[in-house]
């Protein structure tokens, strides 16, 4: 006798919960076959809205933890992709019609993005040591800066290398305490959902990382306009990129992209950076009077 | 065999009649379904600002807060398309800090609450000289809890008079009588406990759902089954009466939910702050947000608008 067979239903990992789009849309994804693959939600403003809630939720708690903790949950996070190595090949083989470098490139992406992780995790205890400083002034005060995370961010993946593109923009921004909202990329968007199955067992609270799949054109523009985002960062094409500038002068938000046009090489020691986490903090400086 | 207070209830159930209780959850849970968009939002968004009773009732209270909260009711975010809220809601103790603030001539009604509140569990004589002291001060609205241990008893009759005695010590003072919803358990319990405080209210007196000092407070449920009760009571007699939902309602999803409540049950003769109100305090935030989001095509940050009093 066959078994029946028992397909997963691709949901996104939102505010520490797996949903459908608020919108119940969804698209087709084909997997590297041809064939119907399974159906992605196809995220609308209205989800990005309550993605942004979640994130403000989560936001305070996950600043608060101290650095040495959430340097602790980000490494626990690469142990799990770790041991799900099988699972993401599969996932990133869907679609793989646009992957010319066939299973060895597959490997290749899941360890740069697993060593991605270790890396900022490794950071996360001493960006501050970098970065903040004791300034020299010519008056009777201790001067100081300090670094604090500006709070939610929002990402915009590229189509290429989507995942490891999407964890190399996630990581420096929560490694300093910021919480994100996501979008995957719509051409391979199915990583992201079995990433989301990870963030979910790696002791990150939920809300702190949350993904949305879709079109990037009913994103972008809410992206660019809803004032609780305090930055942008990702990939964006010249047309993108005006819109998110119009939107983020509107609500003053920072805005940190690569050009579409001048692809980023996900796989090399430039793609990171202690200045990627610079990118998502705030600097305090601070004066306090001394005896003289 | 029947206890005799079992019987009390079963002839009051009778008289005025049954509430189906799958029915009503079946009827409110499609109001969450409708789809209100653009102008129709915006129209309810502002009723809903101006339906707003806003609430401090805190043991830390001071006058500065209320004082604070004053100013924000009178001008819910300084822009003037935006209406005052209906009424400030405060302890007996802090009417004449609200009154020296909002001044004697002006569209923000005092509503404070009185009876020993949230419990009621003081003597008659008590809870009338509160009421009274109250409304000298310059209230204009009292908000009263009934004797629900009273009526969980039996005693109907107790629970009436006590009603229509503080509504003689209201004098020109709009009357709202606080049920209570979480402590009288049941939707027939809801519907009897209305029908005995509106038989002696007078027009444009309220029922209330609840003191928002317990864990359950206004849902659409039992908002209904007062609605209900208002339109039967209504029929019957001619009489209208008022309803204030109190409690839980923090976002304008649920606002205009209860609006559409209203205007499906009641029509629009209730849809104005004289008929309906919200007793809350994050609501107005919310509410500010949403009207913003609707004008700018943006969604807003929270932190973009004043703080609220977290009583409710």
């Amino acid at each position: 006798m066959s078994r029946l067979p028992i397909t997963k239903t691709p949901k996104v990992y939102v505010g520490g919960a797996f949903i459908r789009s608020e919108s119940a849309r969804t698209f087709p994804l084909k997997d590297a076959a041809g064939n119907f693959f399974a159906n992605i939600p196809q995220c609308t403003r209205k989800d990005l809205r309550n993605a942004v809630e979640a994130a403000a939720k989560a936001g305070p708690g996950w600043a608060k933890r101290t650095a040495y903790n959430r340097g602790q949950i980000i490494y626990r996070l690469g142990e799990m992709l770790e041991a799900r190595k099988a699972d993401l090949a599969d996932a990133l083989s869907v679609g793989g019609a646009l992957r010319p470098d066939g299973k060895r490139g597959i490997a290749r992406e899941i360890e740069a993005t697993i060593d991605r992780l270790i890396y900022y995790a490794g950071w996360a205890d001493k960006y501050e040591q970098v970065l903040g400083n004791v300034n020299p002034v010519a008056s009777p005060h201790f001067n100081f800066t300090v670094t604090e995370p500006m709070g939610i961010v929002g990402l915009l993946a590229p189509e290429e290398a989507p995942l490891l593109a999407l964890v190399s923009l996630i990581a420096p921004a929560i490694t300093s305490g910021n919480t994100v909202v996501a979008l995957a990329s719509t051409t391979q968007p199915y990583p992201a959902i079995v990433l989301g199955e990870m963030l979910a067992t790696s002791d990150l609270p939920g809300g702190v990382v949350n993904l949305l799949t879709g079109y990037r054109k009913e994103l972008v523009p809410t992206f660019a306009t809803h004032t609780h985002l305090r930055a942008i960062a990702g990939v964006a094409n010249a047309d993108e990129r005006k819109a998110l500038k119009l939107g983020a002068a509107e609500s003053v938000k920072r805005v940190k992209l690569h050009k579409t046009e001048e692809p980023v090489n996900w796989f090399s020691d430039q793609a990171q950076s202690l200045y990627d986490v610079r990118d998502t903090l705030e600097f305090k400086t601070t004066w306090h009077p001394i005896g003289a | 065999m029947a206890t005799p207070a079992q019987h009390v209830f079963r002839r009051l159930f009778d008289e005025v009649g049954p509430v189906d209780h799958v029915g009503i959850e079946e009827r409110v849970a499609k109001y969450t379904t409708r789809s209100i968009k653009k102008g129709a939002k915006l129209w309810g968004l502002k009723t809903a600002v101006s339906m707003v009773d806003l609430t401090t009732l805190e043991g830390k209270d001071t006058p500065g807060k209320v004082e604070s909260l004053c100013q924000k009711a009178l001008s819910p975010h300084g822009d003037p398309d935006i209406p005052t809220v209906a009424a400030v809601c405060v302890y007996p103790s802090m009417v004449k800090h609200a009154r020296r603030a909002l001044g004697e001539d002006t569209a923000v009604r005092i509503a404070s609450v009185a009876t020993a509140f949230p419990s009621g569990q003081a003597p008659l004589r008590t809870r009338l000289a509160e009421v009274k002291s109250a409304v000298a001060d310059g209230a204009d609205e009292i908000d009263m809890v009934i004797n629900r241990g009273a009526f969980l008893a039996g005693e109907f009759q107790l629970v009436q008079d006590e009603i229509a005695a503080v509504r003689e010590a209201c004098g020109a003072a709009t009357l709202k009588v606080i049920l209570e919803v979480s402590e009288l358990e049941t939707y027939d319990n809801i519907r009897a406990a209305s029908f005995i405080a509106m038989r002696v209210l007078r027009p444009n007196d309220f029922i209330k759902t609840s003191t928002g000092k317990t864990t359950l407070n206004a849902t659409l449920g039992n908002n209904q089954v007062m609605l209900e009760a208002i339109r039967d009571f209504y029929l019957d007699t001619g009489t209208p009466i008022a309803m204030k939902p109190a409690g839980g309602i923090r976002t304008a999803k649920q606002a205009l939910q209860f609006l559409i409540a209203v205007k499906e049950t009641l029509g629009d003769e209730w849809l104005n702050n004289t008929r309906y109100r919200f007793g809350a305090s994050s609501l107005l935030n919310d509410l500010l947000r949403q009207i913003e989001k609707e004008k700018t095509g943006a969604y807003q940050a929270p932190y973009y608008f004043s703080e609220a009093a977290e009583s409710y």
